[in-house]
């Protein structure tokens, strides 16, 4: 057996009854990295000095009974978490030489509970994207490929893509992410993998670079629903250096798995029928309802009404949040500095050289919707159409326990696809977006294959703070899909 | 209404980004594309409705006025690209 297939849950209790060390466990992933991260780059950051330093102090808490819950899991970090020491540069120039000196709390929580971190993966810049292409270290490579066509360099989607391709590509057994447009949920589903974006405010974002503050949601990525709630159980928690961190308390989510859902209700929203979705989707999204059904769960048509104005909404407000939240990059506290001949010369110089154009992109529409005479007629009246998306939600959940939709429109792209205007590779946000401005619960989970043999999510969405029903539903497809499926690039594979 | 050149000039400015000419028209296209399709917001009646402020509907959490943290300048400038002693160093702004 190769200890990289292991999913969290097995390799837990295999290192729990001393099957194996933390340390093996934790070569076999470096060794892993090392053969395949040249090809993919899912990590720009590999620790194994670290990583086998922490896998000895597993070793020595498992030998001595006093383990935590992740003693001895290898996980990658999405670039994103500031890391005590550890170079974090959200795949920004303008972070290159940046070293946090303190640790994100949803990391801290991870190593609180044992965990080893294998190093930190590539994301779109600033988070600002759906393809890992928008990194200035370099693409990302999704270790699917084609069936007719394995030589086309896919995306693992974005703009978590680095964590998605490491945990699809067995580098790593989980990974944390962050979603604020659907950047765990639709990189998860490129690459077949479950992710997880929790409740608003159930993750704190300490330590978390901000691109977007009221959207910006860390969770869990993984190769299996329980991996998933494992990992939300030690990352998930009340937080006082968030102020947005609600003080409820952290559920068993893995005990959620095998929660029944006879006579749960399930949506089906119908603004997320959408022409020209291909047919293997729709195909995918009846099955998923016949499975739930059969678990003894009703099926309702619901709707969404607003749905098709939350991706603009989306780019009113993310950019907007975003032009404030990246105003702290001035060359002068930390990060890049190109010398300029004043200080404000010195700022312009920095920014232009430091941002890649996607984020310059966004923070150009960000500092257009707040400047003076625009600021009500962009960022205010979105505000308002978010609040009437959240309400769609609100009155759905009166009805149903979850909706049950696509993750997203398509199956993996080729590198280069949708680049030509910025709008249609927005597009591909468009099941995941509303979730983020409502502030609901959503999981992507592995559900089937297009016709070139890629990956295809299902979501599940939840109600605020409804993330046991939601993972129960998640965990019950999850079953009944049993996907199998494996990517051509893996840890082992033949092919390498 | 289409956004002309002096429009990005002036947004990139109080944005504090340095465009290179061939960048402005470039993005000059695009930000009229973005804006052009968030228009369709338009069409939805708010009048009656209450801005979102934040995902969640929470009050502010209150702690003690104390300090906590603090007393590591090292730390703190550790990161920065010029210092000097515990400060950061930036080009002459006053004459």
């Amino acid at each position: 057996m190769n200890l990289t297939d292991l999913g969290l849950g097995p390799a837990r209790r295999a290192l729990g009854r001393r099957e194996f060390s933390a340390r093996e466990l934790t070569l076999a992933h470096l060794a892993a990295i090392e053969a395949l991260n040249p090809r993919l780059n899912a990590f720009l950051l590999v620790t194994a000095g670290e990583a086998l330093a922490a896998a000895e102090a597993a070793d020595a808490a498992l030998a001595r009974g006093e383990a935590g819950p992740l003693a001895g899991i290898p996980l990658a970090i999405k670039d994103i978490f500031c890391t005590k020491g550890v170079r974090t540069t959200a795949a920004s120039r303008i972070l290159e030489p940046f070293v946090p000196p303190y640790e994100s709390t949803v990391t801290a929580n991870l190593r609180r509970d044992g965990a080893i971190f294998l190093g930190k993966t590539n994301l779109d810049e600033f988070a600002m994207g759906s393809s890992t292409t928008n990194s200035a270290y370099g693409s990302t490579e999704n270790p699917w490929k084609r069936r007719q066509d394995p030589a086309a360099r896919l995306v693992p989607g974005g703009s978590s893509g680095g964590s998605a391709a490491a945990v699809a590509a067995r580098l790593a057994i989980g990974a944390t992410g962050t979603d604020t447009g659907g950047s765990i949920r639709q990189p998860a589903s490129f690459c077949g993998i479950t992710g997880i974006k929790p409740t608003y405010g159930r993750c704190s974002r300490y330590g978390v670079i901000a691109f977007a503050s009221s959207l910006d949601h860390p969770g869990p990525m993984a190769r299996s629903v329980e991996d998933c709630a494992i990992l939300l159980c030690s990352m998930a928690g009340h937080d006082p250096l968030d102020s947005t961190s609600v003080e409820v308390p952290v559920p068993d989510y893995a005990a959620a798995c095998n929660q029944s859902i006879r006579g749960l209700r399930i949506g089906v929203p119908r603004e997320y029928r959408v022409d020209g979705m291909p047919a293997e989707i729709e195909e995918m999204w009846r099955s998923g309802l016949a499975w739930l059904e059969d678990a003894g769960a009703t099926v309702h048509d619901v709707s969404l009404p607003h749905t098709k104005y939350g991706l603009p909404t989306y780019y009113i407000v993310a950019p907007a949040e975003a032009s404030s939240n990246l105003a702290r990059y001035d060359g002068v506290r930390y990060g890049l500095r190109v010398p300029g001949e004043d200080l404000i010369d010195l700022y312009e110089e920095t920014r232009g050289a430091g941002f890649g154009a996607e984020v310059k992109r966004r923070i150009l529409i960000g500092t257009y919707v707040l400047s003076a005479g625009y600021y009500d007629a962009y960022y205010l009246k979105a505000q308002k159409i978010r609040a009437l998306i959240l309400k769609d939600f609100t009155d759905a959940f009166a009805q149903v326990d979850a909706l049950l939709a696509p993750t997203a429109p398509s199956a993996a792209f080729a590198e280069g696809e949708k680049t030509e205007d910025p709008v249609t590779m927005y597009l591909n946000d468009v099941f995941t977006v509303p979730a983020d401005l409502a502030g609901v619960p959503a999981i992507s989970v592995p559900a089937g294959l297009d016709a070139d043999g890629l990956p295809l999510g299902l979501q599940v969405i939840g109600r605020p703070f409804g993330e046991e029903t939601m993972i129960a539903v998640a965990a019950q497809l999850e079953r009944a899909a049993s996907f199998t499926a494996l990517p051509a690039l893996r840890a082992g594979s033949p092919t390498i | 209404m289409p956004l002309d050149r002096s429009t990005i000039r002036r947004i990139a400015r109080l944005a504090r980004i340095r465009l290179e000419e061939s960048e402005a028209e470039r993005l000059r296209r695009e930000l009229d594309g973005i804006l052009a399709w968030v228009e369709m917001l338009n069409s939805v009646d708010v009048s009656e409705v209450a801005p979102m402020t934040g995902a969640i509907t929470i009050g502010l959490r209150m702690r003690p006025d104390i300090v906590t943290d603090g007393g590591d300048a090292d730390l703190v400038l550790g990161n920065a690209p010029e210092r000097v002693g515990d400060f950061y160093a930036v080009p002459k702004v006053v004459e």
